[in-house]
């Protein structure tokens, strides 16, 4: 046993000088990544123009640009992006299904038929009561769709896609009903982060921001949850605690990201498989991985969005749904033959 | 081969079973027919619709509005219950409906192109709509077939694809006129609104020629449902049997996508239905056209009254109707398991 623990630990110890370079190069791409998506729009500025704007604001209509809207979407992107993917990480390993999505698995049809619900009967006004019924919903919709679909990871995802048609037309029917009570959640209803950063949004950001960093603090007992229920035991973590905490995070992460951006599918499916084979089988290295390459994932979307027409936006779900869409049927071909 | 034994012994109370059920749903289809006949702003009576069906006395509002919307319930139903189906036959899976994997998705794509790029007339939006059906209906096929064939593995590819198809749908959508733009979404739920006699002739042409096709070789279906081997020693050729049976499923969901929309869950509930109201092996196709056929137009008469006068898309309605259905399916499904 200790034999094996110091060969491991010593094997660990030689995999993280490259893993922690990784790590930095994802950082300096997701910089990057951000300055260009600044960059890019109707009007469109340099790069150069838009690091200066950031260090050394001067007033000039671009720099207004970047200050006031392009800087606050990006930042949006960012917190949304981590969200979803350190989510899906979570909800993948917890589950121990490569398939489970916080999207495909219905969770986010639940936040989002909450807050449709919410607003129709008057609660959800505020960012608060936004937060707080898209919460509820996503943890009602995560414990229906665990109950019915646990037994096996496709059936897992037929029942998040059954939930999520069911959710979806009705949140469609109770619209179409009382158009002038939800007028202003017809443009949320499709992801999308156009407009979104002029709305105050300290809530849902604070929020994701502390669950990232819970995600990261329990990501050494999930390391161990990974194994097996009977190794984790045996490893003194508590299997049942460490279960709650992580499906708090899940729900609490992808319910705040729809409050923000509304319904977006697949970010949470795409980046925990992009990343599986750097992180080794590492937890840790897994959520800080998928938290760098989410934001750059959904700031290329977002990129995406604002390109693909001529005029006007394409809201940034319809561009991941079809970044998406390969990767599960990647991820069926590789994982789920087994399981059938 | 308990299976056979059975349908040998119990041969005649299955039948009588099956006669009193389709005309049950006989029954209830005209029944529905009728109070759609009646249903409208001003209520007629049921004499004054059987006036106006014995030709006794001319109604534009019955015979040129509501008769066409009603027929549509009802024949529409029945395409959508039969294409269902056939494919919950060939995936052997009760989730295998052109629906869910995406086959309404592609089938609208390609009337879509057919509206945007070409001149959108009613043969161009037919052959566009079979044109899209079938290639997602290949991609699919293509995509699943990984060292033998799996049902479960078939239908969650098609979730995938129907994902990005959908996806190709809105950014159709977007990018077109605002006119074209318009129009699709309010046909993008799958409504049966304003649906005319004009809309009618092909679609009810290609669905009649189809079905009839598929009903010669309904008793090969069934051979085929009892397992490959049984179905090849009793002379079926299988190959040419599924590829028949893609080539009517995609055409009736097809047809049906270029007239109303992609109607969901239709495809998926009714032949369900139909095979446990049947108490029937595999999924027989007349239980299930009769099933879907009182489906749609009962949903369809739900979708104009629950927010009348404004009629709802009879989409929204059926999917909420379905999605219920599947995932008690999946809860019944993980009980026996």
């Amino acid at each position: 046993m200790t034999v094996a623990g110091r060969t491991s630990e010593a094997a660990g110890e030689r995999r993280a000088a490259p893993q922690i370079g990784l790590l930095v190069g994802g950082l300096v791409l997701l910089a990057a990544v951000a300055v260009v998506s600044i960059g890019v729009g109707a009007r469109s500025i340099s790069p150069t123009e838009v690091v200066r704007a950031l260090l050394d604001y001067q007033g000039t209509d671009d720099h207004v640009i970047v200050r006031d809207v392009r800087a606050p979407r990006a930042l949006l992107a960012v917190a949304v992006g981590a969200a979803l993917a350190v989510s899906g990480a979570l909800i993948q390993t917890l589950a121990r299904n490569p398939l489970a999505e916080p999207g495909i698995l219905g969770v986010t049809a639940g936040a989002g038929f909450a807050i449709t619900l919410g607003s129709g009967l008057g609660f959800a006004a505020g960012q608060a009561g936004q937060l707080g019924s898209a919460v509820v919903g996503s943890v009602l919709a995560a414990l229906l769709v665990a109950a019915v679909g646990r037994r096996s990871p496709l059936r897992l995802v037929l029942t998040g896609v059954a939930l999520t048609a069911v959710l979806s037309g009705v949140a469609l029917g109770m619209r179409l009903m009382l158009p002038d009570t939800f007028d202003a959640y017809r443009f949320w209803s499709v992801g999308s982060l156009a407009a979104r950063e002029q709305a105050p949004l300290a809530w849902p950001l604070t929020a994701i921001a502390v669950c990232l960093v819970g995600a990261l603090l329990l990501s050494r007992a999930l390391n161990a949850l990974a194994l097996g229920e009977t190794v984790a035991h045996t490893l003194g973590a508590g299997v049942g605690r460490v279960r709650a905490m992580a499906l708090v995070l899940i729900t609490v992460l992808s319910g705040a990201a729809t409050a923000v951006a509304g319904p977006i599918l697949f970010v949470g499916l795409m980046v925990p498989h992009l990343v599986r084979k750097p992180a080794a089988g590492s937890v840790p290295w897994l959520i800080l991985y998928t938290m760098v390459l989410g934001p750059i994932v959904l700031l290329v979307a977002d990129m995406g969005s604002r390109v693909l027409l001529p005029t006007g936006e394409v809201p940034v779900a319809v561009v991941t749904a079809f970044l998406g869409g390969p990767m599960l049927i990647w991820a069926v071909r590789r994982y789920g033959a087994g399981s059938l | 081969m308990s299976t056979l034994k059975l349908a040998g012994l119990g041969g005649w109370r299955v039948e009588r079973r099956t006669v009193v059920l389709v005309a049950a749903l006989v029954a209830l289809m005209l029944a529905l027919g009728l109070t759609g006949l009646c249903y409208g702003t001003s209520w007629s009576t049921p004499r004054e619709v059987f006036a106006v069906l014995s030709g006794a006395e001319p109604s534009v509002v019955i015979w040129d509005w509501r008769m066409p919307r009603v027929l549509a319930g009802l024949v529409f139903g029945a395409a959508l219950g039969v294409s269902g189906a056939l494919f919950q036959n060939l995936t052997r899976n009760p989730m295998g409906s052109p629906d869910v994997i995406g086959l309404d998705a592609g089938a609208y794509t390609g009337a879509l192109v057919a509206i945007t790029v070409l001149s959108g007339t009613s043969a161009q939006l037919a052959v566009g709509s079979v044109l899209g059906g079938l290639v997602v209906a290949a991609t699919i096929y293509l995509l699943a077939f990984d060292r033998g064939f799996s049902g479960l593995r078939l239908v969650v590819i098609g979730i995938a694809v129907n994902a990005m198809v959908t996806a190709l749908n809105s950014w159709i959508v977007l990018r077109a006129d605002l006119e074209v733009a318009i129009a699709a979404v309010g046909w993008s739920a799958g409504s049966l609104n304003g649906v005319g006699w004009d809309d009618l002739g092909i679609p009810f042409t290609v669905i009649a020629v189809l079905l009839a096709l598929m009903a010669t070789r309904s008793h090969a279906m069934h051979q085929a449902s009892l397992g490959d081997a049984i179905a090849v020693t009793t002379g079926v050729g299988l190959d040419r049997l599924r590829l028949l049976m893609v080539l009517v499923g995609v055409g009736c969901t097809a047809t049906v996508t270029a007239v109303a929309g992609p109607i969901a869950f239709i495809a998926l509930a009714a032949p369900q239905i139909g095979r446990r109201l049947a108490g029937a092996a595999g999924v027989p196709l007349l239980p299930a056209a009769l099933t879907g056929a009182v489906l749609l137009q009962g949903a369809d008469l739900v979708a104009q009254m629950l927010l009348a006068p404004v009629a709802l898309p009879v989409g929204v309605v059926s999917t909420a109707i379905g999605g219920c259905y599947l995932i008690w399916l999946l809860t019944k499904e993980v009980g026996r398991a």
